[in-house]
């Protein structure tokens, strides 16, 4: 048996933390990765977590990587194993020549550790004790401690450190004080103790620039602030409540009136997801910006808002931040299983706008971007985030907003106008493009009041059952389906090097992992376009994508093929063209997952000569 | 039928009121309701009762659910924008509209299926949310459009009209409203005129979560022998604890009732309510009176009427959100968007 050599790296390993959930292990962690950071090493973080508030297991890991591959790995090079529960899977879970890094204060027999690996020890649980004697310190400072312990072994400049440490605790100089001094209780004892630093270090670089660190819920609300919305109402539900949060504390900074101080926007926590929508709706109607965040079984529950949303036309921005189904499945678990659920939602026939944003920097423009639609088209956006994007945090470029940019309120008919004689009729297609005029409750004494309803009406707005009025108003809206083609973010194609018969498409949160699978198939020969679909319904260069290329393979997080189906569906492709490529184990999707996927399938579509294979 | 116009001319004198407004500018179209429907009862009270208060009628926002009450918004203030929304979600509907606009009026009427039965949860949260509206429920005990289920507001004991008697307890609007904090609540009858015009008056210009259970005899379904939501059972049971005038603006209290009758309650808009009580023993001010007092003439098969309970120093939903005075719909990017050079602080802070 070969003796296996330490993993020796510089910027490009994994570690992962295994902690307690409720050990306030997370903003140790954050600090971690924010610290490699500042070293101008890219990070890409994942908190794995479970449904739970105290006491389970669960696990933060942070990808280095110089090469700025932000997608998920797989794999774990060092294991920073803080929970006994997890202890035998987290250490089987190391890479051949990985390390192991643990609390030593008790010891351990030989059995429960592995030969091929590097095990060390710090004893963090005496260093702790004898240095603090509040239960709750202890408990704060290990991690702090392990953090300083990682610093030496890992050759972090502790100086980056510190100033971090700074800037969270800026203005309480004695929690400042005491994190550095923890820091450092780690750091020293694992200089004087061990062998630093190992294999595996971080080195200063460049790779980081402009970007920044933020989680997709926070851009999204963010986005939501900038795009104008003034009613929020929502009912928690993982891994969608942050958005909510993030919007609240967001309004709290940037939307008071600067003179009375009052609030320039209403949050509601609704008494579920049927009150949340219906308050949407409601707003909406009213002229206001509004928008809800949930996740797939609030979804099922809205539909039949949804319905009225598309058939009444009224506005309304939902963002789904989606997580593993069917029914309560694995929620906090990462997919993108509800884009059939969505681009159908409710009952008769029904076609609703999604956004798909492959980060933060992309939810923040499409969450802003997401009212104006909804305004325009007056009916439903989805905005479809996922927990991996949601509540991760993810390196991004930086938020941008042009100052010059006005809302597009849609067609909205005034007083004015309705007083120059303009003909009102509220579903009355005047442009050719689908959309009527609306007008808000209260504008005018005698003129262009309406009754709003889910049954059928004629183009005026007054209730009809009679057949061809309703049919007038189903195909009024395919047309308004078809304009909105043209008003929602196109899809970006990249060709690959040389000329190819064979074409990717993806979408969302898949997007890191896709790039970084993309080189890896080049260096294995297999050369593909790719196009990322940002919005359905899906504008016509998806279709001449498709029609370019033998086949086209569709990478998505679900079990079901769900946006091949809508492809199939929309636009009538033959599915044999369309080769699925499916993840959905509730983890974010590798690109060692998608490049071994469509690498097999090459591989078996290369003929090889009879002769050549007997020889 | 509802598309059929009403004919918009009228006789020249017809009475004018504050606005100028006839009695004919805050009608709507034609009821489709069966002949004799208690809630076209309701429609004409809410009529005048907009008439009488002088309400501009494009400023109130007409939001219901779904059922035959549910219809109604068509038959009143033609010239307001109205919403027939979605079963049981009147509520959440009207409360998004309310945050959108602070400056309407907001009436949502419902039935006792839309807010008893599918939307009991949205109607106990818009109330325990202290929404600014006038909440009225056109209770029948059963459901028309579907032809004669029985509703969670009939009473146990009571009789359909194929026969079968109702074993399930009532659900009493009126007590939950009261539990849940509403700060307007009573009970009419729509036979009732004169009682129901002056209730409603005052709930529209009560500022807060205002309640009115109406019980409007469906003669299609519910209006037979047996029936506790019938003409003639509720007339014979009906204890009116007090009757309401609603005195706005600057005219006098001028009432013709005898002294120490009348209670004058001022409410947070200036106007007053002249009650002449019935029953000395009913304090209106006292929400945990009201629910004894309700709870013990129920006991005795009495449904009592009037304005059970009003806080005349209410607060709305918008108090406890601190929302700005100007609606939140008329606000544009200046108010709304922090801008870039925000966004340019937000991105440092998050390197």
């Amino acid at each position: 048996m070969s003796v296996q050599s330490p993993i020796s790296s510089v910027n490009d390993f994994v570690v992962r933390f295994a902690n307690v959930n409720g050990s306030g292990s997370a903003s140790a962690n954050e600090l971690f990765a924010r610290s490699i950071l500042r070293h101008g090493v890219p990070v890409s973080p994942r908190n794995i977590f479970p449904s739970n508030i105290q006491g389970l297991p669960t696990w933060y890991e942070v990808r280095v990587t110089e090469d700025g591959h932000l997608g998920a790995r797989g794999g774990v090079d060092m294991m920073v194993a803080m929970n006994p529960q997890t202890w035998d899977k987290d250490v089987a879970s190391i890479e051949p020549g990985g390390y192991l890094f643990y609390d030593s204060t008790k010891p351990m027999p030989t059995s429960k550790f592995r030969e091929d690996i590097t095990v060390i020890g710090v004893p963090l649980t005496a260093i702790t004790n004898s240095t603090y004697t509040d239960p709750r310190q202890r408990q704060l400072f290990k991690n702090i401690i392990y953090l300083g312990a990682l610093c030496a072994l890992l050759d972090l400049d502790p100086k980056l450190v510190e100033q971090l440490i700074g800037e969270q605790y800026k203005g309480k100089e004695k929690l400042l004080s005491s994190n550095v001094h923890a820091l450092h209780l780690g750091r020293d004892w694992a200089l004087q103790n061990l062998k630093c630093p190992l294999g595996l270090r971080v080195k200063k670089s460049d790779k980081v620039g402009d970007r920044i660190f933020i989680e997709g819920n926070s851009a999204a609300a963010l986005g939501a602030v900038y795009g104008g919305a003034t009613v929020c109402a929502w009912y928690p539900i993982t891994p969608s409540s942050s958005v909510a949060e993030a919007f609240t504390s967001h309004c709290k900074k940037y939307r008071h009136d600067g003179e009375t101080g009052k609030a320039k926007y209403a949050i509601v926590q609704g008494e579920d997801e049927l009150a949340s929508i219906g308050i949407v709706i409601g707003a909406s109607w009213n002229g206001a910006r509004a928008f809800t965040a949930t996740s797939g079984p609030g979804i099922s529950l809205m539909t039949e808002f949804i319905g009225l949303s598309y058939f009444a036309e009224i506005p309304a921005v939902i963002m789904n931040i989606q997580r593993a189904g069917p029914s309560t499945g694995m929620p906090t678990r990462t997919q993108q299983c509800d884009v059939i659920a969505c681009a159908y939602a409710s009952h008769g026939d029904t076609k609703h706008v999604l956004l798909f944003p492959e980060d933060p920097a992309e939810a923040f423009e499409f969450a802003a971007a997401a009212f104006d639609l909804a305004e325009r088209l007056q009916t439903t956006i989805f905005l479809m985030l996922d927990l991996d994007i949601g509540m991760n945090h993810r390196l991004c470029r930086p938020l941008k907003w042009d100052d010059a940019k006005q809302y597009d309120r849609g067609k909205v008919m005034t007083a004015e106008m309705l007083e120059e004689g303009r003909d009102f009729g509220r579903y009355l297609d005047v442009d050719g493009d689908g959309i009527p005029y609306r007008t808000y409750p209260g504008t005018h004494p005698t003129k262009g009041s309406y009754f709003t309803r889910g049954t059928s009406r004629d183009r005026y707005a007054r209730y009809s059952e009679e057949g061809a009025v309703y049919a007038d108003n189903m195909q009024r809206l395919v047309r308004k389906f078809e304009t909105a083609q043209d008003m929602v973010p196109r899809p970006l194609q990249a060709n690959a090097a040389k000329p190819t018969k064979y074409g990717v498409l993806y979408f969302g949160s898949t997007s890191p992992a896709m790039d970084e699978a993309i080189g890896i198939l080049e260096a294995r020969g297999h050369q593909l376009d790719r196009m990322r679909i940002r919005a359905f319904p899906f504008h016509s260069s998806v279709a001449s994508f498709i029609a370019d290329h033998d086949f086209v393979y569709v990478v998505e997080q679900n079990r079901d093929a769900q946006l091949r189906q809508l492809i199939v569906n929309e636009n009538g492709i033959d599915p044999v063209r369309l080769v699925p490529i499916l993840h959905y184990d509730g983890t974010p999707i590798t690109a060692r997952f998608i490049a071994n996927s469509i690498g097999d399938h090459q591989d078996h579509l290369k003929v090889t000569p009879l002769r050549k294979a007997v020889t | 039928m509802t598309y059929i116009a009403k004919p918009k001319f009228h006789h020249p004198g017809l009475k004018k009121n504050e606005l100028g407004y006839t009695h004919r500018d805050y009608e709507g179209k034609i009821s489709t309701l069966c002949a004799g429907c208690g809630h076209d009862s309701i429609t004409a009270s809410i009529i005048e009762a907009c008439y009488e208060l002088s309400i501009e009628p494009h400023r109130v926002a007409k939001i219901s659910g779904i059922g035959c009450s549910s219809k109604t918004p068509d038959y009143f203030l033609g010239n307001s924008h109205g919403f027939n929304s979605v079963h049981g979600r009147m509520p959440s509907v009207l409360t998004g509209a309310n945050l959108a606009n602070r400056d309407l009026i907001y009436l949502g009427v419902s039935g006792d299926g839309d807010s008893a039965s599918i939307g009991f949860g949205q109607f106990a949260h818009s109330i325990r949310r202290a929404v600014n509206m006038t909440y009225i429920v056109e209770n029948n005990g059963v459901y028309g459009l579907t032809k004669g289920q029985f509703s969670a507001t009939a009473d146990r004991g009571s009789k359909s009209k194929k026969g079968v008697t109702n074993t399930d307890n009532a659900i009493d609007l009126v007590a939950i409203a009261l539990q849940l904090g509403a700060t307007f609540v009573a009970r009419s009858f729509s036979g009732d005129k004169t009682q129901l015009v002056p209730l409603i008056a005052a709930a529209i210009r009560h500022k807060g979560a205002s309640f009115i259970d109406v019980i409007s005899p469906c003669i299609a379904f519910n209006n037979h022998a047996g029936s506790t939501k019938s003409f003639d059972y509720v007339r014979e049971h009906n204890d009116a604890v007090n009757r309401l005038d609603v005195l706005v603006g600057r005219e006098p209290i001028s009432v013709d009732y005898a002294p120490g009758t009348v209670q004058v309650v001022e409410q947070h808009d200036g106007s007053r309510l002249a009650l002449r009580k019935l029953d000395a023993d009913y304090d209106p001010h006292d929400r945990l009176g009201a629910q004894t007092f309700l709870q013990k003439h129920a006991a005795k098969g009495q449904i009592v009427t009037g304005l059970l309970y009003v806080d005349p120093d209410a607060e709305d939903l918008h108090t406890h959100l601190d929302t700005v005075e100007t609606p939140l719909n008329t606000l544009d990017e200046q108010a709304l968007c922090p801008g870039s050079a925000v966004l340019d602080k937000i991105n440092a802070s998050l390197r």
